[in-house]
This record gives structure tokens, C-alpha cells and sequence, in this order.
């Protein structure tokens, strides 16, 4: 652990002895870092039957509802077949990408040692091949989480996402890259993974550019073919149709991704921190940047699972490889430790968490910026005074009250 | 990771699925098709269990039909067999134990129960007819050397006796059993695998003489007791089998008192340098490229454990070789095979980190982004 930073910062988030990345003592750092540790290893002791049945069962779902929904626009003449099968083949596309794809490419199922559902194998239906995101996604953002100038993802090299981000003029048309982004979402993602300015800090070797460079254009045809030419010359007469269905069922898809991605980091509630803050961490230091890096969103089963339980933010960036579908068993354990920490846990409703991202992407857009606010520590509820049931009337007829 | 061998599939299949995958890409036509019948799967080669036989009470041979054309194998080789226990799959190595023509085109393997393993009480107790296992390639080299020698010593122990009765089979069959002499040691007759048919056949078969030795009658069985046993056996072609011990011993004495080369021998837990007497490589600097992180090597330690030395928890199964969980794509670079001593290695390759060491810089794409310190994911 780095030694307690001197202020150097004017926006004054070092030197806050409230932070909560400099309030614990290296000590409480090392048990907190222990507790999450026990957290993982608990889970991956218990890995089993239930959770393979799981992803298998999903893969299998997403197949055939894909299948389905390629079939029913085959048909788009009908009005029944054109919205079941944009619907269905929509749904299909965030189910792939989001509870699947982003999951396994985590490695999150590795354990499981089938090679048709493993990190090294899998391949998604998005534009970016698998090759690049695994190294700019799980590598460079997962390790170097809101780290400003190292987490590509802050802002992914085209938007101001955090006030200490210096202006440009160029960040004047932010309020349009946002929409855009949001519209093309797999398109910029494939062009991020690029990491442009990497190859200009001479980090990465032309060739190695040249040759991901061939990769996206491969794989960029392979799905363009697929989705814009293949399925509606099929459809015979109907292929504008098709074509419209699919290009919807991708968009539907690009924009559900970026607002869940968006609401993952860049709410007021999430911390980002400077180079010098990240440096020399300790292993607790790491599990405290990931905690309130990222933020949650609160929502019933379907929200998750159609989120790829990316609403459980705090809990995959606190545990990456860790299959998604434990992630709501875990999320009290992890408040349990936030609320003995004094650490704040970062949750909201999906509408709140959207509503300040997109309130600080209009303000960033122009030069300075507001501090955000940040949520103090997380504080268990009380125990509802039904658990101990203190009022008679209630005791005596609970199905009235 | 470590994978099946690929069924052999027709050329029509390979024009469908090359087509089709215009349609179902980033995935294969083959899963869609596999989700309505499994013998559709042409990337993995399956195989259904059609029998489960006790051969004694901690021995059980389980006989397998491939879902594709078995492409064939010699005797005395083994197989990666590969079986999902509680969700997750697992390979252990297996000596192939049918008839190498079978004419069903069906394999066998006799899997002894090793308490406390994860495979084998698997096999012995919960395996069952119609259960799925996924198949590698036939690999080793503890074959018949071809023209096969006059005059043979086995010498074999427990469950590795599994090559030898492959060996055996296939010797009779050209008329090789001319000469031989085999030792087995086990604890009694109950735990002596195939012991009717080797019994039988030591008393009818004038070339085949069968030497049991019992432990619940005898002291384990030294290298001292063969000049007493089998005067000639430093004159035999030996092939020996059995427990990391016995064959340590035993090697031993031939590199001693016998003819080295002569001796053949398998071993199920191998050790690495144990056998092969190489002379270490040059080392190097081992690039891990997906997780950007450099190790190096003496050309002594494996690129696996150079990795590890980092605090990065590379994948890893059985660390000698066997089971291909290690594997990396060689990006660039060459490496050293720890056991044989041979530089091999094109871009583009799969090689095995825990057998392997740099030589000169290598390259590394591990496929995916490895964990830092106790994150580990050890499948085994
Ligand atoms: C080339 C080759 C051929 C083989 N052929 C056969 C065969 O024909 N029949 C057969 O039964 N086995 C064979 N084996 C051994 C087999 O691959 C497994 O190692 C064995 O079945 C134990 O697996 P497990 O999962 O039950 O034990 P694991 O879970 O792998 O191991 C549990 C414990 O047992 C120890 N252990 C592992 N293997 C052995 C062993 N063989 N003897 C004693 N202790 C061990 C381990 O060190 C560990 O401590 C072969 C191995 C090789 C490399
Ligand atoms: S082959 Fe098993 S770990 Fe390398």
C-alpha cells in the first residue's frame, strides 16, 4: 500500500481523509482484501451442476429463440412475423452479448473446461472480435478500473466523462458522439479495442495494429454479411424488410448494452481515480477501487438477467470471473462488508443512475465541470419491525394489515 | 484448454457447415444441428458407453462406441478420455484396451479406482451405460517395435497392465508370442486384471510364461529378484509398466547392470527429465501478450512455471505433458521440449507451457486474460 498521499490534487479528493480509498488503514485494507477473497473462493469451491445447467440451458434458449426469430422474418410480409421476429431476434442479440458473450469471454465458465463455452474459444455476435476485447475490456479496463489516462473506458478516448478529464474544444460535440455511440454501440466498441492511442504512445507495435486491424474487418464482414445481405436475399421479396429488422434488432441491441454499460461507471456515485491514487496498491486497495468504481442498478430477475447481471456492477468488477448468476447471492455479503467498512455500496434505479450519466455528459461536454456527489458509507436497513412483529393488530390478522 | 480430437466428417458435411456458416456466424451450423441430435457434433469426437464391466473389485472396463469412425490406433497406445463430473469436464489418460481392429470399430479402457481421485471412483461407480465421454487422439509410443524382438520380458504392476494385455493381443496376432515371459505383481488372484484369459493362456501357450507375483504371498518385487526369476532378462527386450516407483527401480538396474535401450517403458504418472536425458536450452524471455506480462526462463524451468513464478495463475492440468490444458498459441519464438529436448514450434501453434521452455524470446497468446495470484482456475 502507497503511503496516505499528500494533496495534490485541487478538486481535493486525495487529501479527503474521507475518502474511501485512503479512510482504511492498511491493516483493515488486508482483512478487507481477505473477506472479499473468501467471497470468490467460497463460490468457486461451490461450482457445480447447477450453475453448468444454467449457461447450457441459456445457450440452448438463445439458439432457439434466435433460430425462431431468423425463421419467423423469413416471413417479415406479415406484420406477425416482422414484429415476433425483430422482437425475438432483439432479445436473442442482448442475451448473446450480454448474460452470454460478456460472461464467458470473462472466462467466467472456464471452470467448467468444456471448450465450447471457454474464453479462449468463444466468439460473439458484435462487430469486435473476441481477441481484441478480451485484452482491452478484461485486461485493461478490469485491471486499471476509472484509473484517468490508464481505463480506456473512461470515456473511451472520445467523450469527457469526469471533470478532472482535461477540456478540448473537440468535446463540444459530445452531446452527439453520445447518441451515436449509443446507436452504434458494437461499431465503437470494435473501433476502441483498437486502442489507436497505444500504437501512437508507441505501447503497441504497428504489426500487431495491421493484424488486429484485419481481424475487425474479417469479423466486421462476417456479421455485416450475415445480418444485411445473407438473410434478406432469403426473404425473396421481403428483403427490406428483413434487412430493417435486423438492423433494428441491432440497434435495440447497441443501445440496451451502452445504457446498462453507462450506468455501470459513470453515475455520480462512482469514484474515478488518478494514476498516482492507483499506484502500488495493495490487494484490498484493488477490491476498494473496484467497489466504488462501479455502481449498480436495481431491478426484479428479468432486468438482470436482460442486463447480463451487469447490474451487479460492483459485484463483477469485485469478482470478474465469477459466473454472473452468483452474483445476486453474493451482493448482501458484499454490503454486509461495505456497511463494516463505512464503504459505500453504489445502487440506484435504472432511471436515476441514467438520468445523472447523461446530465454529466451534457455538462462535461463544456469546459470545467461540478464535483459529483458522492453517496456516504452504505448502511444496512434496520431488521423490519414485522420480523419481530410488535404490532398486535398485525399479529392477530396479518393477511388484513 | 484442453479439447477433443475432431471426428472425421464427410466432405458434403464440410460444404454444408462452410456455406451454412454464412447464416449462424459467429457460430457453427453444427450447433444449431447438434441441439437436435448429439451425433451431429463435428467438432468434438463423442463417444456413448454401451458396457460397464467389473473385471475385479476395484477394476471396471468401460467399452465406448465413437460417434464418428474411430480413425484407428496402434496397440499399447492410450487415448485422453474426457468425462463431465458435476458440471465440470475432466481428462485422464487411458490405455486403450480393446483390439486395435476391433470390427465394430469399438475401444475399451480398464480404469483401476485410485482413492481419493476424481476420475477413476467416477468410472468405478457412477458411470453408466449410455452416459456421453468425449474422446482425444491415440497417442504414446509404447508400441511393438516393428520387426518385434525374439525374445520379450513384461514386467508389470496393479492397473499397468493394461498396455501389456494390448500388446500381447496384438503380438499373438502376428504370431510374435514366441518367447515371452511376463512378471505381474498385484496382491492376490481377485486383484490380478485380466487374469482368466492371461492365466489360461500362460498354461496353454507354450511361448507365454506367467509369472505372478503375489504381494499377499510375497515381498514387493526388487530389480535383485530377477537374475533369480528370469536369468536371460538382460538379453530381453523388456517392456515394463507400472507404478512411478517400480519403474524408477527397475530403470535404474537396466542403466546399471543392463542395456538401456532394450527396456521400453510406460509410465501413467511421468515425470518430466525423469527418462529423457536432455541438455537445457538456451531460456529466454516469455512474452505473455494477451495479459501483457513478461517471465523468464533458465531454459531449465517450463514457460508454466516461469508464468507462475510471476504470480500469474496460468492453466494447468496435470504439469507433465499429458492432459493439454496449458496450451498457448506460440506467436513467435521457438521452444524446448523439457522431455525430449527437441526445438519445435511455429507461429501459430498450440504448444504446452509445462513441458515446454523458451528458447531465445518467445511470444505467448494465452487465450485469455490470466488472474494474478490466488484467482487461480486449476482444473483438474
Ligand atoms: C499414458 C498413461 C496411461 C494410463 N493408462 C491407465 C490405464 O490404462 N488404467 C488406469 O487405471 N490408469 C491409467 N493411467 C492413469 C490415469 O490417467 C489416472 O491418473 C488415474 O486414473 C487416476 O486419476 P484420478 O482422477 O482418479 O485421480 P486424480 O484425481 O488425478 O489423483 C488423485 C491422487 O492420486 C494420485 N494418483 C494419480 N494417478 C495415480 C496412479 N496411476 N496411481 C497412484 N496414484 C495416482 C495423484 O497424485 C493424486 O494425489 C494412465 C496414465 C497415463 C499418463
Ligand atoms: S499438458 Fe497437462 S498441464 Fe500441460
Amino acid at each position: 500500500m502507497s503511503p496516505r498521499p499528500v494533496s495534490t490534487d485541487k478538486q481535493g479528493t486525495t487529501a479527503d481523509p474521507n475518502h474511501p480509498l485512503h479512510k482504511l488503514t492498511p491493516e483493515q485494507l488486508e482483512e478487507l482484501g481477505r473477506e472479499f477473497q473468501a467471497i470468490h473462493d467460497e463460490v468457486y469451491a461451490d461450482l457445480g451442476e447447477r450453475d453448468a445447467e444454467y449457461i447450457r440451458g441459456l445457450i440452448r434458449f438463445h439458439r432457439r429463440l434466435a433460430a425462431v426469430s431468423r425463421i419467423a422474418l423469413l416471413g417479415s410480409g406479415s406484420t406477425i412475423g416482422l414484429v415476433a421476429g425483430t422482437a425475438g431476434l432483439s432479445v436473442a442479440k442482448i442475451l448473446e452479448n450480454m448474460e452470454i458473450g460478456h460472461n464467458v469471454l470473462h472466462g467466467q465458465w472456464d471452470w467448467m473446461n468444456d471448450p465450447k463455452i471457454h474464453s479462449s474459444t468463444w466468439e460473439w455476435d458484435s462487430a469486435s472480435p473476441s481477441s481484441s476485447w478480451k485484452h482491452s475490456h478484461n485486461y485493461v479496463h478490469h485491471t486499471y478500473t476509472n484509473v484517468i489516462g490508464k481505463d480506456k473506458d473512461v470515456g473511451y478516448e472520445i467523450m469527457r466523462v469526469d471533470e478532472r478529464q482535461p477540456w478540448k474544444p473537440a468535446y463540444l460535440g459530445q452531446p452527439i458522439y453520445n447518441l451515436l455511440l449509443a446507436a452504434l454501440f458494437e461499431w465503437g466498441v470494435a473501433f476502441h479495442d483498437l486502442d489507436l492511442e497505444a500504437m501512437r504512445n508507441g505501447e503497441k507495435p504497428m504489426t500487431q495494429v495491421k493484424e488486429e486491424l484485419r481481424g475487425i474487418v474479417r469479423k466486421a464482414m462476417r456479421q455485416v454479411v450475415k445480418d444485411y445481405i445473407a438473410f434478406p436475399l432469403l426473404s425473396g421479396r421481403n428483403w427490406r424488410r428483413t434487412l430493417a429488422a435486423n438492423a433494428t434488432a441491432n440497434v435495440v441491441r447497441n443501445v440496451w448494452a451502452y445504457a446498462i454499460i453507462f450506468c455501470g461507471h459513470f453515475p455520480d456515485q462512482a469514484y474515478t481515480f488518478t494514476e498516482e491514487e492507483a499506484a502500488d496498491e495493495s490487494m484490498g486497495a484493488w477490491y476498494v477501487r473496484q467497489l466504488i468504481g462501479a455502481a449498480n442498478i436495481e431491478g426484479g430477475d428479468t432486468f438482470h438477467l436482460m442486463s447480463g447481471n451487469l447490474s451487479f456492477q460492483v459485484e463483477h468488477h469485485l469478482f470478474p470471473d465469477m459466473p454472473s448468476s452468483r452474483y445476486k447471492e453474493i451482493a448482501p455479503r458484499v454490503k454486509d462488508i461495505c456497511d463494516r467498512y463505512e464503504l459505500p455500496y453504489n445502487t440506484g434505479p435504472f432511471l436515476k443512475q441514467f438520468g445523472s450519466v447523461q446530465r454529466s455528459l451534457l455538462r462535461l461536454a463544456f469546459p470545467g465541470g461540478f464535483q459529483k456527489r458522492k453517496p456516504g458509507p452504505y448502511v444496512a436497513p434496520e431488521p423490519p419491525a414485522s420480523a419481530t412483529e410488535t404490532n398486535p393488530l398485525r399479529r392477530a390478522f396479518p393477511q388484513v394489515v | 484448454m484442453e479439447i477433443a480430437a475432431r471426428p472425421q466428417v464427410s466432405a458434403l458435411r464440410r460444404v454444408v457447415s462452410r456455406v451454412g456458416r454464412t447464416l449462424t456466424t459467429p457460430l457453427l451450423p453444427d450447433d444449431y444441428f447438434e441441439m437436435l441430435s448429439s451425433r451431429w457434433a463435428t467438432r468434438e469426437l463423442r463417444a456413448e458407453v454401451i458396457a460397464v464391466r467389473r473385471e475385479t473389485p476395484d477394476t471396471t472396463t468401460i467399452v465406448l462406441r465413437p460417434a464418428a469412425a474411430w480413425p484407428g490406433h496402434a496397440a499399447g497406445q492410450y487415448l485422453r478420455l474426457g468425462v463431465h463430473i458435476d458440471g465440470i469436464r475432466h481428462w485422464r489418460a487411458y490405455t486403450i484396451t480393446s483390439d486395435d481392429a476391433h470390427p465394430d470399430g469399438l475401444l475399451s479402457v480398464t480404469v483401476k479406482r485410485v482413492d481419493g481421485g476424481r476420475v477413476s471412483p467416477w468410472i468405478a461407480t457412477s458411470c453408466r451405460p449410455g452416459d456421453t465421454v468425449y474422446l482425444g487422439e491415440a497417442e504414446g509410443t509404447f508400441v511393438v517395435p516393428d520387426p518385434a524382438p525374439e525374445r520379450i520380458l513384461m514386467l508389470t504392476a496393479g492397473s499397468g497392465i493394461t498396455p501389456i494385455w494390448s500388446l500381447l493381443r496384438s503380438l499373438s496376432r502376428a504370431d510374435g508370442v514366441r518367447d515371452v515371459v511376463h512378471v505381474h505383481c498385484c496382491r492376490d488372484e481377485e486383484d490380478f486384471i485380466f487374469a482368466a484369459d492371461l492365466l489360461a493362456a500362460g498354461e496353454h501357450h507354450d511361448g507365454y510364461r506367467l509369472l505372478p507375483h503375489y504381494r499377499s504371498e510375497r515381498e514387493r518385487l526388487t530389480p535383485a529378484d530377477l537374475d533369480g526369476l528370469v536369468p536371460d532378462w538382460a538379453e530381453r527386450t523388456t517392456f515394463l509398466s507400472g507404478p512411478s516407483a517400480m519403474i524408477d527401480a527397475f530403470a535404474a538396474h537396466w542403466t546399471e547392470y543392463g542395456d538401456r535401450s532394450l527396456l521400453h517403458l510406460e509410465r501413467f504418472q511421468p515425470v518430466i527429465g525423469g527418462d529423457a536425458t536432455t541438455t537445457p536450452g538456451s531460456g529466454g524471455t516469455i512474452r505473455f501478450r494477451m495479459t501483457e506480462f513478461e517471465a523468464e526462463s533458465d531454459g531449465r524451468t517450463s514457460i508454466l512455471e516461469a508464468g507462475e513464478a510471476t504470480g500469474h495463475a496460468l492453466p494447468h492440468g496435470c504439469r507433465m505433458g499429458v492432459c493439454h490444458t496449458c496450451k498457448c498459441t506460440l506467436v513467435s519464438g521457438r521452444v524446448r521440449d523439457l522431455r525430449t529436448g527437441e526445438v519445435l514450434g511455429d507461429p501459430g501453434e498450440l504448444i504446452r507451457t509445462c513441458v515446454t521452455a523458451p528458447e531465445g524470446p518467445v511470444e505467448l497468446d494465452e487465450g485469455h486474460v490470466v488472474m494474478r495470484g490466488t484467482n487461480a482456475r486449476s482444473i483438474r
